[in-house]
């Protein structure tokens, strides 16, 4: 008798994961456009960044945030446990709310940046861009009444940005949702559900209106075909990471590996950054009596930092990406380098963020841009202004409620 | 309240020598012990009027210690009993290591000897000043720092080309290489090795600190050979006691520390004070323990209070005891086969494999099949030992790991006492029948009784991961600790632990220091 011959891939494990939402996103990718993140197979794009942005920036468009980690820590250790990991005071933060923040090393590097979600009194959903399970359990040493549980695989998400964003889900039947608060969660029925399975928290990484929706990875396909037919009029479209990184640039929002290295992935003695550097005092609580990095963080503080990173607005339309900065237009003081760049279409500006040295911050600035043309290359000098407001910051992100559409 | 300048926890000999040090510069200090006055070095009765203290003998307690708590002023007598190092052979031929030279060997290994001797002497005296000093820390370099370093480097230099080659090429040697270079005679090289593998997860095979320990060791008054003070351990502790009391110290015992207190507001964090076990609180300045590391640090201060590597670090010290105690209380004076007097340190370890053989057993969790093991007899030089015509046998056993592969059952013990006995049977044969009672301390004991992480001699193992400017770990080796007001003074900290000293003076001198 004939068996079935056994297929086996001998690449199994290198395989890229799927997330929960792959089917309709494969379906929408035109273009192919795959790359990966966390080992999940993952868009830069579906059709074209440029239109996914402009969906983002005037309608609505949903980003893929599964394969962003996701670690539950319940107990009643819970919170004194984040609390002495990160830097900011998450005592203060009230149930059914999220906080950014980061955390350190003990010599005050950043490790990374996330969110916290306070779900119940001891509860807390922590995001964040790299795996930190290790670092987690390190930071958990010595609490003995909590419990890490790493949801990134067990936890679909969605995020969903826009200025129509609230109207597409009102239309999807998220009653109240007006209602909600930037940095506010509310859970929903789906799908005429009697329960509430989906939770919708008012956050994002595009610096406007946008919800972030959290759901069962059994309930993923459920929440897109509710979504893709509430937003069918709103040309409601998928945008990956090309887009993400448009948008989070105009907003002033930092990236692991282009804004700063991760410190425990750091190598070259101090090629990480603190807080300070970064330009994130604001996430900084020395009130705090005590918190990981503070000894050192206050020393940092009172020595004063090398680099700071800043916002730019740069002379002209060619993107000064990966350009050097200088203190004079001869380009003879290196002052620094930016870190991403930019012409932003919503803006109308040539926008970058990038690391300068503190003490050159008063000084002329002015970046040294290669570009090509038609497969010529050539380079420019450029006069850049220091901006302190972000770039993108519409007064529709924190309205509540937000504009009807 | 009464507000302390200095809180000291724990009153082993460290504790002792940093509150009187502290105290005589006039500073306030309470010096708080759980249990009597000298940790290891205490002496008990174990039966009936026979009295015992793990530490058994003295190799290299400081001078300098002797000298600025006037030790000898307070009873010390130093001046005791001299122990030959006798290795036992079976067949009756020993090999006795003696002031004089070595017994027993031929006359190659004799000469050999000699010069050994002559090389490890002239390498102890290197490093010796370097023991009672605190170690610079890593990343500062202030001048203070670089002079210590400076001064290494140039003991290190004027050595000479040759020698100093020679150093850095032994420092890390495993002993049984040193051994095995200078010598045929293979009681000879376990006995000569055995001072600097006892107390620590190594044995001769083992490549890192064992040439160190004993140049370590050597620092003592006489090169490292082993003494008994006149009237025992306890004479030692007593003087330590007096000259505490006269220096002003105030000493509470019988009541343990449950908690170091640590002050918390928008400023940061200090130790305040002590919290006892009975709830009271008593405040000081400063917090001073000799406490091993990871009590200090993970029970008493809490993790987190402190930054998470740092806790990490201090959770992954190496700190498992790897030495029993055998304690004796016998109706006569043992008979050793091809001994006329016991009145030595003798080890049962007849050649270099035995040793490794019983820590190969031991570092895969049970205890060996033939232990090795240096054994005194204190009665035979202090009569108060024991009643009179009877008389008491203490002796460090090892390998017995402190976590047994199936936990210490009494049943564990007693096959591991008996087998013990029997050892002892084959070198003094009648012995089992001269017991009127027995005791063995396993380092699970040893961590119970005496409130010792992991029942650790040296507290954390003294190795060169943990030694120097790494003891116990790097941002802790000088002492203070990132806790304000918080400080370490034990043998969990450089120089390291037996009867020494250094940690307690080098903690006082840091302190005083700070308070400037």
């Amino acid at each position: 008798m004939n068996k079935p011959m056994q297929v086996v891939d001998p690449y199994a494990g290198e395989r890229l994961k799927l997330s929960p939402f792959h089917e309709r996103q494969a379906a929408l990718n035109l273009r192919d456009a795959w790359s990966s993140w966390n080992g999940y197979k993952f868009a830069d794009y579906y059709y074209d960044e440029e239109y996914e942005y402009f969906c983002v920036r005037n309608s609505c468009a949903t980003y893929d945030i599964c394969p962003m980690q996701k670690y539950i820590i319940s107990g009643p250790d819970a919170e004194a446990m984040l609390d002495r990991m990160v830097t900011r005071d998450v005592s203060k933060l009230k149930q059914d709310r999220v906080t950014y923040v980061c955390w350190c090393t003990d010599e005050g590097r950043l490790i990374d940046d996330g969110t916290i979600f306070k779900l119940a009194e001891d509860r807390f959903l922590l995001t964040c861009g790299s795996p930190s399970l290790a670092w987690l359990r390190k930071s958990a040493f010595g609490y003995d009444a909590l419990t890490i549980e790493d949801v990134s695989d067990t936890l679909a998400a969605l995020s969903f940005q826009g200025p129509t964003t609230c109207e597409v889900l009102k239309k999807m039947g998220l009653d109240g949702i007006e209602n909600l608060k930037p940095f506010s969660i509310a859970h929903f029925p789906l799908a005429g559900s009697n329960d509430s399975p989906l939770m919708v928290s008012r956050t994002g990484f595009t610096g406007d209106l946008g919800y972030e929706l959290w759901i069962a990875p059994e309930l993923a396909l459920t929440l897109w075909d509710a979504l893709y037919a509430a937003g069918e009029d709103y040309g409601i479209q998928p945008y990956g990471e090309a887009a993400t990184n448009m948008a989070r640039l105009e907003a002033g929002f930092i990236m692991p590996g282009m804004e700063f290295n991760e410190a425990l992935k750091t190598i070259h003695f101090e090629y990480d950054q603190t807080p300070f550097e970064l330009s994130l005092d604001w996430l900084v609580d020395f009130k705090k009596p005590h918190f990981n990095g503070r000894e050192a963080l206050l020393k940092a503080q009172r020595k004063g930092f090398n680099y700071t990173l800043v916002k730019l607005d740069i002379d002209g339309n060619k993107p000064a990406e990966e350009s050097l900065l200088y203190a004079d237009r001869n380009c003879e003081k290196e002052i620094g380098y930016v870190t991403s760049a930019m012409w932003s279409p919503v803006v109308k500006a040539n926008i970058a963020l990038a690391m300068v040295h503190s003490k050159a911050l008063k000084g002329d600035i002015w970046a040294e841009i290669y570009y090509s043309k038609e497969l010529r290359h050539h380079s420019k000098i450029a006069r850049c202004v220091v901006k302190k407001a972000p770039f993108w910051s519409p007064a529709r992100a924190r309205v509540t409620p937000p504009a009807a559409f | 309240m009464q507000q302390f300048d200095n809180i000291i926890i724990g009153g082993g000999h460290n504790g002792l020598i940093c509150a009187t040090l502290l105290a005589k510069s006039g500073q306030t200090v309470l010096l708080v012990e759980g249990g009597e006055l000298g940790g290891l070095a205490s002496t008990r009765e174990f039966h009936p009027g026979f009295k015992v203290s793990v530490a058994h003998s003295l190799s290299h307690f400081s001078e300098d210690v002797i000298e600025q708590l006037s030790l000898i002023k307070h009873g010390f007598k130093p001046d005791g009993a001299s122990l030959n190092t006798v290795g036992l052979g079976l067949d009756g031929n020993h090999v006795v290591v003696t002031d004089d030279g070595v017994d027993g060997v031929s006359a190659s290994d004799q000469d050999s000897y000699a010069q050994y001797l002559k090389v490890l002497k002239r390498f102890a005296k290197v490093l010796k000043p370097f023991w009672m000093k605190t170690m610079p820390r890593i990343g500062d370099n202030s001048l203070p720092n670089m002079m210590t370093f400076g001064q290494l480097g140039l003991k290190l230099r004027l050595l000479g080309k040759k020698d100093m080659g020679e150093f850095m090429r032994v420092a890390t040697l495993p002993a049984r290489d040193l051994m095995d270079e200078n010598f045929d005679n293979e009681l000879l090289k376990s006995i000569l090795s055995w001072d600097g593998l006892i107390g620590s997860k190594m044995a001769p095979r083992s490549p890192n600190a064992t040439v160190l320990n004993m140049l370590y060791r050597m620092s003592g008054r006489k090169d490292g050979a082993h003494t008994l003070p006149q009237g025992g351990i306890c004479n030692l502790i007593d003087a330590l006691h007096k000259s505490a009391l006269a220096a002003g110290v105030e000493i509470k015992t019988g009541v343990a520390v449950s908690k170091i207190v640590i002050d918390k507001d928008s400023h940061g964090q200090r130790a305040s004070g002590v919290q006892l076990q009975d709830g009271t609180v008593i405040n000081a300045s400063r917090v001073v323990s000799s406490v091993d590391p990871k009590q200090t640090f993970l029970e008493l201060v809490g993790a987190r209070n402190l930054e998470i590597g740092f806790t990490n670090r201090i959770n992954r010290l190496r700190s498992d005891g790897y030495v029993a105690k055998l304690h004796l209380a016998l109706n006569g004076l043992p008979k050793f086969t091809g001994l006329d007097v016991c009145d030595g340190r003798m080890i049962i370890a007849p050649t270099m494999d035995s040793i490794e053989f019983a820590f190969d057993d031991a570092k895969y969790g049970n205890f060996s099949e033939a232990p090795v093991m240096e054994i005194i007899l204190p009665s035979v030089h202090d009569s108060a030992m024991a009643p009179s015509g009877q008389h008491v046998l203490s002796a460090h056993v090892m390998y017995v790991p402190h976590t047994l592969k199936g936990g210490w059952t009494q049943q564990a013990k007693e096959s591991l006492y008996q087998r013990l006995i029997d050892l002892l049977s084959t070198y003094a044969p009648g012995i089992e029948q001269q017991i009127l009672h027995g005791e063995l301390l396993t380092p699970d004991d040893l961590e119970k009784s005496y409130r010792l992480n992991g029942g650790h001699w040296h507290h954390t193992e003294l190795s060169m991961d943990q030694m120097l400017m790494m003891r116990p770990t790097y941002e802790v080796a000088q002492y203070s600790t990132p806790i304000p007001g918080l400080f370490l003074c034990g043998a969990g900290s450089h120089p390291g632990g037996g009867l020494m000293g250094g940690p307690g003076h080098n903690a006082a001198k840091e302190i005083l220091r700070s308070v400037k």
